[in-house]
């Protein structure tokens, strides 16, 4: 079915790739935080419409999604204390 | 609105019989078939069969009459005539996803799996609806099977037993319903009578309704490369089709789907097998459809089979992208990938196409589905399953957007390096892909496939700029957890589900069970003490750890004698 003979490991003098370099992979990143911080800014703009109050502050939903994601990521580092396994777990 | 779109030919006899039987009665030659021919054959049937469709009158048709049911085997409309479409697009997409293989037991069970779906979906009464129910179980267990591996085989037998379990569920609940309405028609059901309360569970057995949920998170990801691409096809969306057909309005599905939708996200964070993560994903957006359901509303239903529309493409992309990870190196776990994009260059690409669909960024089939769901969530007033949804909007992108192409294509680079995916696999991946980008620039078209009438209008300033706060927001968390080392690592691991209670607690309790009676046996005078040992002994000889009942065989005879049963019944409903 799969056919891991076929995986190599890193040929010689294989080309560097410009994500290799970290300084390329930091440029990429601040200019997402800059991306972050237009659209932020541009939600004073932006009308809503929508029934519930909450949506109409500012900011709502991009503050609303990084803290969900946050909580989501800590949540789960502690959820991995109590559920977590060795991969055999039920071989045993 | 089909009918613009049906040029009605005379079908002759061929127009009441279901798309679904044409697949099946032609995937029954497949194994006969070898070489090329084989191949043209399974690309060749799913148009086949879609040709069928696209020619059926709407309407009823197909009437049986045995053993005094009046059955209906074919019922062609707005809502199944949806799915029949997206079923036969992704038996075609599947097939030709299948072609590098050269056994003709995964394209040949694949293709009566999809033939069982379509025909359920089809389905206008509720004993043909039974009948294609089980045939689902029954073909698609092979897929995972056919991977080969013991965890497979005890996943596959885990499977088995719960689907066939939904499927006596059904039965049950059709009988009851039956005798009471003297009615098999498949139509709303309600919750207010017993036999309705039954088929009730036993769909939602097969929609992963929380805590009936885990054997989608066991089984699939043991399937073949192959294989999960055609699970997460078909299984779950026949019980969203169903759930629609005869539950929808119905209020407790939108606390239900909240919970689906949110819930399966934390585990996906701290999942390593990455194929397990989709299924996890794969979870959580069925809960965005039961949810729209449970609305009821004509935007709410849009809004459902739509997405399960859209998700059958996005997701089915997500699974060929991680089985063709899997097909070239070996492994999906996310502790043993990175980098990938160096070898895989086109998967890559196609991969953040399913990732973008799935996370609802403009422009891709997800920002112009799921849309339908939230706004019908806002306009019924139903405040917090909303900020949920948000909420479950933002985690998928999270797990699903961002872990699965991240760990596997870039992260730290696993120094791996293997052939870019075989050529079928990478068509099969670019249509799929076309799809999504097609559904979620020109829905115009799309909605106009829809069921009800529909004005929405996805692509306001509002809804772009918010989305995308939400998404990029979400993206930043990523970043500044990940650069922080906060973010969990991918560890070799399995997380504990509820799972647990049979694979686990069940097993200790037969073990306790049986070192109970050794005890009691031990307390007791010389010759009651050699009997009881004896019975003790036998007890776990057969039923301990080691014991012929012990650990997996339980499950295997319990499914063995469910499926002789269940064959045997149907066997008789045909012949008498």
């Amino acid at each position: 079915m799969s056919d891991p003979d076929k995986r190599h490991t890193i040929p010689l003098g294989e080309r560097s790739y410009w994500l290799d370099r970290p300084s390329n992979v930091n440029k990429l990143v601040y200019a997402f935080y800059a991306l972050c911080g237009l659209i932020l800014a541009v939600d004073i703009f932006v009308p809503k419409h929508g029934p519930f109050a909450i949506e109409h502050a500012f900011g709502f939903y991009g503050l609303f999604g990084f803290f969900a994601c946050v909580v989501l990521v800590l949540i789960a580092k502690q959820l991995r204390r109590v559920l977590m396994r060795p991969e055999d777990y039920y071989d045993r | 609105m089909i009918a613009e779109l049906r040029t009605v030919v005379d079908l002759g006899p061929f127009a009441n019989i279901s798309p679904g039987l044409t697949l099946i009665v032609g995937a029954l030659l497949v194994p006969f078939l070898s070489g090329w021919v084989r191949s043209a054959w399974t690309l060749v049937l799913p148009v086949i069969a879609f040709a069928h469709l696209m020619l059926l009158p709407e309407g009823y048709g197909g009437h049986l009459y045995v053993l005094g049911l009046d059955l209906v085997t074919l019922r062609v409309d707005d809502l199944s005539w949806m799915f029949g479409v997206i079923f036969l697009i992704a038996t075609l997409l599947g097939m030709i996803y299948a072609l590098h293989e050269s056994h003709w037991l995964q394209p040949t069970v694949g293709l009566i799996y999809a033939g069982s779906a379509v025909a359920a979906v089809f389905a206008g009464d509720l004993m043909t609806l039974f009948v294609f129910w089980e045939g689902i179980a029954l073909s698609s267990v092979f897929l995972i099977w056919a991977r080969g591996t013991n965890a497979a085989y005890h996943a596959g037998i885990r499977y088995l037993v719960i689907q066939v379990g939904s499927g006596v569920l059904l039965l049950v609940g059709l009988l009851i319903h039956h005798n009471a309405t003297g009615s098999l028609a498949f139509n709303a059901l309600g919750l207010d009578s017993p036999g309705g309360l039954l088929m009730f569970v036993a769909f939602g057995i097969k929609c992963a309704f929380p805590l009936l949920h885990n054997w989608l998170e066991d089984a699939y990801p043991e399937a073949t490369v192959v294989g999960t691409v055609l699970l997460s096809s078909f299984t779950t969306k026949v019980a969203v089709y169903a759930l629609a057909r005869g539950f929808a309005g119905t209020d407790i599905l939108v606390p239900i789907g909240a919970m689906m939708a949110a819930f399966p996200i934390f585990y996906a964070v701290i999942e390593n097998d990455l194929r397990r993560v989709l299924a996890y994903s794969l979870n959580n957006q069925l809960g965005f459809m039961v949810v729209g359901i449970g609305i009821g509303t004509e935007l709410a239903l849009n809004g459902a089979v739509a997405h399960a529309f859209a998700d059958i493409l996005f997701k089915g992309l997500l699974f060929m992208s991680m089985g063709a990870v899997l097909f070239r190196v070996g492994t999906v776990k996310g502790s043993e990938l990175g980098g990938l994009y160096k070898s895989m260059p086109w998967t890559t690409a196609f991969c953040l196409v399913g990732a973008a669909s799935i996370s609802a960024f403009p422009l891709f089939s997800g920002f112009v589905t799921k849309a339908m769901i939230m706004s019908a969530a806002m306009k019924e007033g139903y405040f917090w399953t909303w900020m949920i949804l948000l909420f479950a909007s933002a985690g998928v992108f999270h797990h699903a957007g961002i872990k699965i192409p991240y760990f596997a294509f870039f992260a730290h680079d696993s120094r791996t390096r293997c052939k870019e995916a075989p050529w079928n696999m990478l068509i099969a991946m670019a249509l799929a892909a076309v799809g999504c980008i097609a559904i979620g620039s020109l829905p115009i078209y799309f909605y106009q496939l829809l069921p009800y009438a529909s004005s929405y209008e996805p692509y306001t300033t509002e809804h772009v700029i918010t989305q995308l706060q939400l998404l990029m927001f979400s993206a930043l968390a990523f970043a500044l957890l990940m650069r922080t080392g906060i973010y969990p690592p991918e560890l070799k691991s399995i997380n504990l589900d509820s799972d647990w209670f049979y694979r686990r607690l069940g097993m200790n309790l037969v073990e306790g069970v049986a070192g109970l009676a050794a005890a009691v046996g031990a307390s007791f005078g010389s010759i009651v003490n050699g009997f009881t040992t004896t019975l003790g002994g036998v007890l776990h000889r057969h039923i301990g750890p080691d014991g012929v009942l012990g650990r997996t065989w339980p499950t295997g005879t319990m499914a063995f004698w469910t499926t002789l049963m269940l064959g045997a019944y149907l066997l008789f409903v045909y012949l008498s």
